[in-house]
């Protein structure tokens, strides 16, 4: 038998005890196999995001991070942020006590009905998707042209800049598309402009407010 | 629930892992847990033994972080993998194994909607590309990886030679990769500031 042999099975976690235990042994002193390893283990990997699954329950969480507080010396915990949650509460009372609540809440809705027509775009099976460049993300736009930009673990824009969407028509110039922040998991930026075929949709770093035009080179795009 | 080290690479997150900074498990489970409980569920079939599987891949994590080489693949393959590898374990030693396909489990919330339009993206995804592949070699993935067959098995179960079975393997993977190869999820955030 040949060792060589055993790479697709072992990243497929298909051998039985004895053969992982060679194959282990093996992969020690070649190289040929690590390389093409790390390459299947990849392809492997990526089986698992094709389960549809119910979330796991919170406790799973908790089991977890109490087990790891436990085992070792040293552990830098968890951070407390009920202090912050505090004041930010407080800030929240006291705007609508100033009457500035009205104002907040008719911003966020329109907000909330943005994102969420955005997320349905996401869903939509019939949208055209295109991977990003540059990032962790898609471009998902929608057969009337409405577009979503999904990032993910995008970095939070340095003070006093923000990242701003950019719509480029084939031959045109760049339409901007609105701000956003970053530094969350998951980003997903409505686009203001319509996305047509081939359009190019990019970010860039720019100033606080956003500008007209990109004066930046883009951190991230997708050719749609 | 703020979760402050969400920018950071996973990579980064398994080096603070392994300085012991518990944030960053916390935040390695919030991308990965999701992901690590279904492919859990799918091969054990019961619902306190892929949490046990979960829980035992993240303490591995946790406790091997300092090994980690990013040379060698992605951290989100390296966490998936000691997962995968958990529950083949279980399944094997329980003898549970199934080849029928699971009864999916009609969807659940629980993680924020922007993270779950990620999920059904990637899932979207890989489910398109397994779609492509000659129905021989999509099945021969399905039961190994899902299923927890070994090869030999998997060779008595179809009438099949070994050889043919690994073939399948290869081919199968080799595609797969092919078909992923520009998935947005393999790339890693280059830094422009």
């Amino acid at each position: 038998m040949d060792v060589h042999d055993l790479t697709p099975a072992y990243a497929l976690d298909a051998l039985d005890a004895p053969e992982r235990e060679s194959y282990e042994a093996h992969l020690g002193h070649c190289e040929r196999c690590r390389e093409e390893l790390a390459e299947l283990s990849e392809a492997a990997a990526a089986l698992a995001w094709a389960v549809d699954a119910p979330a796991p329950p919170d406790r799973l969480r908790a089991r977890i991070l109490q087990e790891a507080g436990a085992g070792r010396e040293n552990v830098v915990p968890l951070r407390a942020r009920r202090a912050w949650q505090g004041v930010a509460a407080v800030a929240a009372c006291a705007a609508v006590g100033l009457g500035i609540w009205g104002a907040t809440l008719s911003h966020s809705l329109d907000r909330e009905r943005a994102r969420a027509s955005a997320l349905a775009i996401v869903a939509d099976p019939t949208a055209r998707r295109a991977d990003l460049s540059g990032g962790r993300g898609v471009v998902a736009v929608a057969r009337d042209g409405r577009g979503v930009l999904v990032v993910r673990e995008l970095p939070a824009a340095p003070a006093g800049k923000t990242y701003e969407a950019w719509v480029i028509p084939q031959g045109g110039r760049a339409v901007p598309a609105g701000t956003f922040a970053g530094g969350t998991s998951t980003a997903v930026v409505p686009l203001a402009a319509r996305v047509t075929q081939g359009a190019v949709v990019a970010a860039t770093i720019e100033r606080t407010g956003g500008v007209a035009q990109p004066t930046s080179r883009p951190v991230l795009s997708a050719r749609t | 629930m703020t979760r402050e080290l969400a920018h950071l690479s996973d990579e980064a997150l398994v080096a603070l892992a392994a300085r012991s900074e518990q944030t960053a498990l916390a935040e390695l489970y919030d991308r990965y847990g999701r992901p690590a409980y279904g492919l859990a569920l799918r091969i054990l079939r019961d619902e306190a033994l892929a949490e046990d599987a979960v829980q035992d891949g993240f303490m591995a994590v946790w406790k091997t972080a300092a090994r980690f080489a990013p040379e060698r693949g992605k951290a989100s393959t390296w966490i998936l993998t000691i997962v995968h590898r958990r529950a083949v374990d279980v399944v094997r030693r329980e003898q549970r194994r199934r080849a029928d396909s699971l009864d999916v489990a009609p969807e659940q919330g629980g993680g924020a909607a922007d993270d779950e339009a990620w999920l059904r993206l990637q899932r979207e995804r890989v489910q398109a590309a397994l779609r492509q592949l000659p129905d021989q070699q999509r099945e021969a993935l399905e039961l190994a990886y899902y299923g927890g067959f070994t090869q030999s098995e998997l060779a008595e179960r179809l009438g099949q030679p070994i050889g043919t079975i690994k073939s399948r393997m290869f081919m199968g993977l080799a595609r797969l990769r092919e078909l992923l190869g520009d998935l947005a999820m393999e790339k890693t955030w280059t830094s422009t500031t």
